[in-house]
């Protein structure tokens, strides 16, 4: 039942896609496409979460579409049902923000027809049940996607960023259709059900495991995979970059763990060696790269990258303990990640929004352009602090509850056996908790700059408050962070099918603590109380500021800031996002940077002014893609020869290649 | 009756750090002073100071937002629960599993997140100094301080502190290279997180090298007494934790007799006065260090809490 409504839901958003071709450039084109997507987002949505929580027989469905001995097959299992919420709630939430947001656009024609085709592509790579159909949709959604990077395509830089996702969308594809032909074998058992029942040696699982890691890390943005994410989702209109962040990169993640937890069979521990190690350092050089940026949106990509790596630790952690027969420990690292990726799909998709009105309200991404919004915007700004809290794992908002799963996991694995997981598991316990600090330091930049202080710009002093539609979904989906963070029993509960359909375990139920905690494993052990949490600051805030309101002074006198007695009127003296990072720059950038910087001093009497240059290098880039690049070039140049030659060469080189091609096969038979 | 008997030791918890936080501080001052050789105010200062600051009014600055009003309470808040959910006299606290250590920290995490906006929300230069400074150091601190708490959950198995606590307190815990490890980084850390010397110096203002001093500055009147108050809890949090850890003599259990709890009282009272002498005694023998001599200082906590981990990841016994 719930897949027939799924796919009548895609049917529906792909006839909208068409409707959005034509309504595209009348006035109420905007309002109908985006409220079709959000009533289809909504509805499937529901048949997800009935799915998921009704515990009923998994649907299938085979149509005769595609591949005429093959068929189409689908499919919503636990797994499937998750992701289809995750996409969905985004969807819709992205959808709802648009009827507001997207008023702004200036060439709707290029957003609208592609919008509702990327929503589908989506939600049908999440259903599809065979390697042809999968990787169709996958690449359906990364062409719509990329079309709507393009969508301001006289913009240079998001040609530039365009390219480099197409070259990177076509790399990842590549990867996971030769993933898909090893799983399938020499019979060709395109069928996931057929890959399922198949036994694999392990060099296979371990091809299958490298080209999984490069195909669906490339889309989620594994460092050093994710170069195109921060230049791609940024360049995108803000709903879409929500979309692309908060639940194409999940997408990715359900990619990786349908080939590796469900379709390879029993992991191996040297699997989750490699799954942990690229996490570990995904996760800190995402989020250093993300402190870096000045660009509000292009920080947020970043920043995603670091949760991806968050997540992909919690996926490494189920493999380890899976192979070591830990069933309940892989229980709870899986079910981490999953929390952990419905959390980032929320508050990734609150701060894109927010990053979107601000766009809208000012016209600029740039940091060092804006700051006192928070006067200019007090909804728009208290949602969006409540995105950088949950962010920056504070309790009691959901961040801190998936982080906090994540780290219970960590503490039970010294009991794996085997010495290089002993080794490694620390280490990337402190990569994580290193990124965890730095997110807060990430948040604190990213808001104080934007929304605090004084205005920079006239621009930014004179922002508006932003749409009711913007704002409703940005509530909602705060509000959405604080439930999932103060009730977090219901939403591991919820998770327990899917632990269970691909661990075989699942977590302890939580939803019957009498006082809607969370107990991962024994009370003695560890338990969480974000209600409980809630409620105590929640009455030790309000006793406080009651007793000093009764008691103490109650006089207030506005006067101009103190600043040590030499306060400056020209904003510009104010930290900047630049110094703000500074010292951190100072600290971490030299190792992962190369970061330099230089003072030019001009001597006394020399009026030029002093110059202080910063350079920063992305070394991935100088050393990974740069050469990769050039060596393109170069072949490209040198094959480029070919072109221009007579009639009697081509001819000679084809009578050649015969002859080679002959005698190869001699020689092999 | 026993749920009566819980919430009042519970609520007795929270209003005796409330009140002694402030003396702690005193003491460590007057203590200063005498080793220096001067007379010193009172201990009892910091509380006039306080209540002083109560009576007077608030300037605020003119373009200070609703979060730099509402930020001072939040901040108290959270520092209070931390500190309310470390067993100071007595483990098994009616509300301590409500929030594991790695919850306290995160807690204090939050606290520091809404001082460093509120130092940026007037716009001044001094108060966006301090706040890029303070998340650097933390970028430091609060890893190394997950480290020693993973450190000491491996040993005690758990990461509930009243449980820790207890096993700390029991002979089946012995000598171990991680457990002193993650002393050394602990008591860094604490150093690191109360702006003490010699990271950060608590007793001046208008120094190019402070930290905490210049994202509070634009505060006044009862917004810093919270502020205060809140430092306060925080250096008295931190002397609780590393006492209930690594000297949990005399901590009463979960059912302990009036007489036990005395006992619990005041071998707690004795402990908070040590660890202020002693803290006054460090600082008074050490300079302060330049700013980026801090990362050095807090990282090496870092490398000794993860290689106490590692140690307990190699073998049990370490």
């Amino acid at each position: 039942m719930s897949l027939i409504v799924l796919l009548a839901c895609v049917a529906a958003l792909l006839m909208t896609s068409v409707l959005g071709i034509t309504a595209a450039r009348t006035r109420v084109g905007t309002p109908i496409v985006y409220g079709a997507c959000l009533a289809a987002c909504t509805i499937a949505l529901v048949a997800a979460l009935a799915q998921l929580l009704s515990n009923a027989a998994v649907p299938t469905l085979v149509l005769p579409l595609a591949l005429p001995w093959l068929g189409a097959h689908f499919r919503i299992d636990a797994l499937s049902a998750f992701f289809l919420v995750v996409v969905d709630l985004g969807g819709g939430g992205a959808s709802l923000y648009a009827l507001g947001h997207g008023t702004h656009e200036e060439a709707p024609h290029r957003v609208l027809p592609f919008y509702p085709a990327f929503l589908a592509g989506m939600n049908l790579v999440v259903v599809a049940d065979d390697a042809f159909t999968f990787l169709l949709c996958w690449e359906f959604m990364s062409l719509t996607s990329w079309a709507l990077v393009m969508a301001h395509h006289r913009d240079a830089d998001n040609r530039r960023a365009g390219y480099i996702y197409m070259v990177m969308a076509g790399f990842g594809t590549f990867a996971l259709m030769l993933a898909f032909g090893l799983l399938a074998g020499p019979s060709g058992g395109y069928a996931f059900e057929v890959m399922r029942a198949g036994q694999h040696g392990p060099l296979i699982a371990a091809l299958v495991l490298t080209l999984a890691l490069l195909g669906a890390g490339s889309k989620a943005g594994l460092v050093p995979l994710h170069v195109w994410l921060p230049l791609a989702h940024p360049a995108a209109p803000s709903h879409v970059s929500a979309l692309m962040s908060g639940a194409m990169t999940k997408v990715a993640v359900y990619a990786f763990l349908r080939i590796v937890l469900d379709l390879l069979g029993a992991p191996s521990w040297w699997s989750s060696m490699a799954v942990l190690a690229l996490a570990g350092i995904t996760t800190v050089m995402g989020v250093l790269y993300a402190l870096m940026q000045h660009d509000l949106k292009r920080l947020l990509a970043y920043h995603t990258v670091e949760n991806i790596g968050i997540v992909f630790i919690g996926v490494g952690l189920a493999l380890g303990f899976k192979a070591n027969a830990m069933p309940l420990a892989a229980a709870l690292a899986l079910t981490a990640a999953l929390f952990h990726v419905f959390n980032h799909s929320l508050f990734k998709s609150l701060l894109f929004f927010g990053a979107g009105s601000v766009q809208n309200a000012t016209g600029e991404r740039d940091m060092e352009h804006l700051g006192g919004l928070i006067h200019r915007m007090p909804y728009a700004a208290f949602a969006f602090l409540v995105g950088c809290a949950a962010i920056s794992a504070l309790p009691p908002l959901n961040g801190f509850v998936s982080e906090w799963l994540t780290f219970q996991a960590i503490l039970l694995s010294p009991a794996v056996a085997q010495w290089g997981l002993k080794m490694l598991i620390p280490g990337v316990g402190a990569l994580l908790a290193l990124s965890a600090a730095l997110a807060a330091a990430c948040f604190v930049k990213a808001y104080g700059v934007t929304f605090l202080g004084r205005p920079r710009t006239p621009v930014a002093a004179q922002a508006i408050e932003t749409d009711r539609f913007s704002l409703t979904a940005m509530f909602i989906l705060a509000a959405l962070c604080l439930l999932a963070g103060i009730l977090p029993g219901f939403f591991i509960d919820a998770l327990a099918p899917v632990s269970e359909a691909l661990i075989g375990a699942r977590m302890p139920v939580q939803a019957t603590d009498p006082w809607l905690g969370i107990v991962p494993i024994a009370a003695s052990r560890s338990s969480y109380d974000g209600l409980l949490v809630f409620v105590f600051i929640g009455l030790a805030g309000l006793i406080t500021a009651t007793a000093i309101h009764r008691l103490a002074s109650h006089a207030l006198r506005r006067s101009p800031a103190w600043d040590c007695g030499t306060p400056d009127p020209s904003p510009l003296t104010q930290y900047s996002a630049a110094s703000f990072a500074q010292p951190i720059r100072r600290v971490y950038g030299t190792l992962a940077f190369d970061a330099r910087e230089q003072v030019e001093m001009p001597p006394p009497g020399d009026p030029r002014p002093a110059v202080l240059r910063v350079s920063l290098r992305d070394l991935l880039w100088d050393w990974l893609y740069a050469p990769a690049e050039g060596a393109v070039r170069v072949t490209a140049d040198r094959l480029n020869q070919f072109q221009f030659l007579t009639i009697r060469k081509y001819l000679s080189l084809v009578f050649g290649l015969l002859i080679v091609l002959l005698l190869v096969l001699a020689i092999w038979l | 009756m026993a749920l009566i008997r819980d919430l009042a030791a519970q609520f007795v918890e929270m209003v005796l750090v409330l009140v002694l936080a402030p003396g702690l501080v005193g003491l460590v001052r007057k203590t200063k002073a005498r080793l220096t050789r001067r007379h010193g105010a009172s201990v009892l200062q910091p509380y006039r100071d306080l209540s002083r600051l109560l009576r007077k009014e608030v300037v605020l600055a003119e373009n200070a937002s609703w979060l730099f009003r509402v930020a001072p309470y939040l901040i108290f808040a959270a520092t209070w629960v931390a500190a309310a959910l470390v067993p100071t006299f007595a483990t098994g606290l009616l509300f301590g599993w409500s929030a594991d250590l790695i919850a306290i920290i995160a807690l204090l995490g939050s606290a520091r997140f809404f001082l460093a906006l509120a130092g940026m929300d007037v716009g001044t230069s001094f108060g966006g100094m301090g706040s890029s400074r303070e998340v650097m150091i933390a970028s430091l601190a609060e890893p190394a301080m997950l480290m020693t708490v993973f450190t000491l959950a491996l040993i005690a198995g758990s990461t509930q502190l009243s449980t820790i606590a207890a096993f700390m307190n029991s002979p089946a815990v012995g000598l171990s290279v991680s457990l002193g490890l993650a002393l050394f980084a602990l008591i860094i850390v604490a150093i690191a997180e109360n702006a003490r010397i010699p990271v950060d110096n608590p007793s001046t203002h208008l120094e190019l090298t402070m930290v905490h001093e210049a994202m509070v500055l634009e505060y006044s009147g009862r917004h810093l007494a919270l502020i205060e108050l809140s430092s306060a809890l925080k250096l008295v949090l931190y002397v609780s934790l590393i006492a209930c850890i690594f000297a949990p003599w005399g901590l009463a259990g979960a059912q302990a007799g009036a007489a036990v709890l005395l006992i619990g009282v005041s071998a707690y009272l004795a402990k908070l006065t040590a660890a202020g002498v002693l803290l006054a005694v460090f600082e008074t023998t050490i300079a302060k260090m330049r700013v980026f001599r801090v990362p050095q200082f807090v990282g090496a906590a870092l490398m000794l809490g993860l290689l106490g981990t590692l140690l307990r990841f190699v073998s049990g016994s370490f």
